[in-house]
């Protein structure tokens, strides 16, 4: 494109074009950060063990279920279970109701509900999140094998 | 086509067919040499060409008949594979394949309202009238793309997030891109005057193009429900091979079918705002074998 030969009359234009997107786009980058902590959709754990979190209001907050922390009761659908960020922030959730199909340990989770007191997380709502990666049943079997007897980092080789 | 276009065209097609193809060695030279000479002018005249809606018609309708088939070839194969022979998710199931025409869509979604924004920069800075055609006629399909990646996103969240919807910033943001897409349709239907509704709807369409980052990086700037991307122009897919061929496919016939749905819209559009040409009249009396 002959930027330099370009008519003045068409340059002046695209300068105010180029002028428009970057006063929106600022106007709005700065309303976007403002308005921060409303567009996350969940608490992490560690908002929720330091306290960031606040007790008593519908919040959303998420995690990782972690390993063996499942709990059922046996005579209704009261389970409850522990959420963490592997990073060692850890909070319980309780929730009574049925759970989505990928609910599982080792599984994101994001539940709506309330703090108590205690920092226990009383759900209304527990919606699954699954992360970005895809594979076959049979590649987790050799991931899972790999796993146990070899290093665990040479997962590429076997895809 | 001109017989000087028709020259030029062919010119370059034979070179690529001939050259560069079977053999790009001797040529690349060439090619360069071509590219950064005066000879570069010839290229750049046929994109003027291409501006003319009179040329645009007549060499587009070459075109047609080729993305038509291409359409039907990628979109069938790519169908085809990733419903039936790739392989199922081991969370998900059979269920994540939804993720062939969800993905598709919503990367075709947001390049579609990238491509209308850019025909409203060429609009506003260079009055091509053609730009104005473009941007409007892009706009139902990229309403309608929206929309589907929109359905089947929705359709996928129930079974395996435990909702139809939550107002996270990937979600929310592209609503918002719906809105803008069906936005212009209603800014140019509201405005009788063609010249004042081009310029309104080609500033509308360029202001909205900070949404577009937003939706693209929604997911890394903030905690949604919506992962991370698993295919990416820059990064190794999550995924293995014998599921992200299949989806690749899917992409390319997606692009395809927008270019050839936009380029038959914009060719009744052009019809439409040219009837009164002499051009237009022999064009349908030769097509209707009516005398005029």
């Amino acid at each position: 494109m002959k930027f330099g030969k370009m008519k003045t009359q068409r340059r002046n234009r695209l300068f105010a074009l180029v002028f428009i997107v970057l006063g929106v786009g600022s106007a709005v980058t700065l309303a976007l950060n403002a308005l921060n902590e409303n567009i996350n959709l969940f608490y992490a754990p560690d908002q929720i063990v330091s306290g960031e979190a606040p007790v008593g209001q519908l919040i959303r907050a998420g995690g990782m279920v972690s390993n063996g922390s499942i709990e059922r009761s046996t005579t209704d659908l009261k389970v409850h279970f522990k959420v963490s960020d592997l990073n060692g922030s850890t909070f319980t959730i309780q929730y009574e109701g049925v759970l989505p199909d990928l609910f599982r340990e080792g599984q994101g989770v994001i539940a709506k509900g309330r703090l108590d007191a205690t920092g226990m997380f009383l759900a209304e709502e527990v919606l699954a999140k699954h992360d970005e990666n895809y594979m076959p049943p049979e590649v987790l079997g050799v991931l899972e094998k790999n796993a146990v007897t070899a290093h665990a980092d040479n997962q590429d080789s076997t895809l | 086509m001109g017989v000087r276009g028709q020259r030029i065209f062919r010119g370059y097609f034979s070179l690529f067919i001939n050259g560069y193809i079977v053999n790009p060695a001797p040529y690349s030279a060439k090619l360069c040499c071509i590219v950064f000479s005066g000879k570069f002018n010839a290229v750049w005249k046929w994109f003027h060409k291409l501006g003319a809606p009179k040329s645009f018609f007549e060499m587009t309708g070459l075109w047609l008949p080729l993305l038509g088939v291409l359409t039907i070839l990628l979109l069938v194969t790519g169908m085809v594979w990733g419903l039936v022979f790739a392989p199922q998710d081991y969370q998900q199931g059979q269920a994540f394949r939804i993720m062939y025409i969800h993905v598709p869509a919503s990367i075709l979604a947001q390049s579609s309202y990238l491509m209308m924004a850019s025909a409203g920069v060429v609009f506003l800075v260079w009055k091509i009238k053609l730009a104005d055609v473009a941007l409007q006629c892009a706009a139902p399909i990229g309403a309608s793309i929206t929309f589907l990646a929109l359905i089947t996103g929705s359709i996928w969240g129930k079974p395996m997030w435990g909702t139809w919807w939550v107002w996270d910033a990937r979600l929310t943001s592209t609503l918002v891109l719906l809105f803008l897409f069906v936005g212009v349709m209603a800014l140019r239907s509201a405005m009788e005057n063609q010249a004042t509704a081009g310029r309104a709807t080609s500033i509308l369409a360029v202001v909205g193009l900070v949404n577009l980052p937003i939706i693209k990086f929604s997911v890394d700037w903030w905690n949604t429900l919506h992962q991370p991307a698993s295919f990416s122009l820059t990064e190794k897919p999550a995924m293995p091979a014998e599921m992200y061929q299949p989806l690749l496919v899917m992409v390319l016939g997606f692009y395809v079918f927008f270019f050839l749905i936009w380029i038959m819209r914009m060719r009744l559009e052009i019809l439409r705002r040219e009837h009164r040409t002499d051009w237009v009249r022999r064009w349908y009396a030769a097509r209707t074998q009516h005398a005029i």
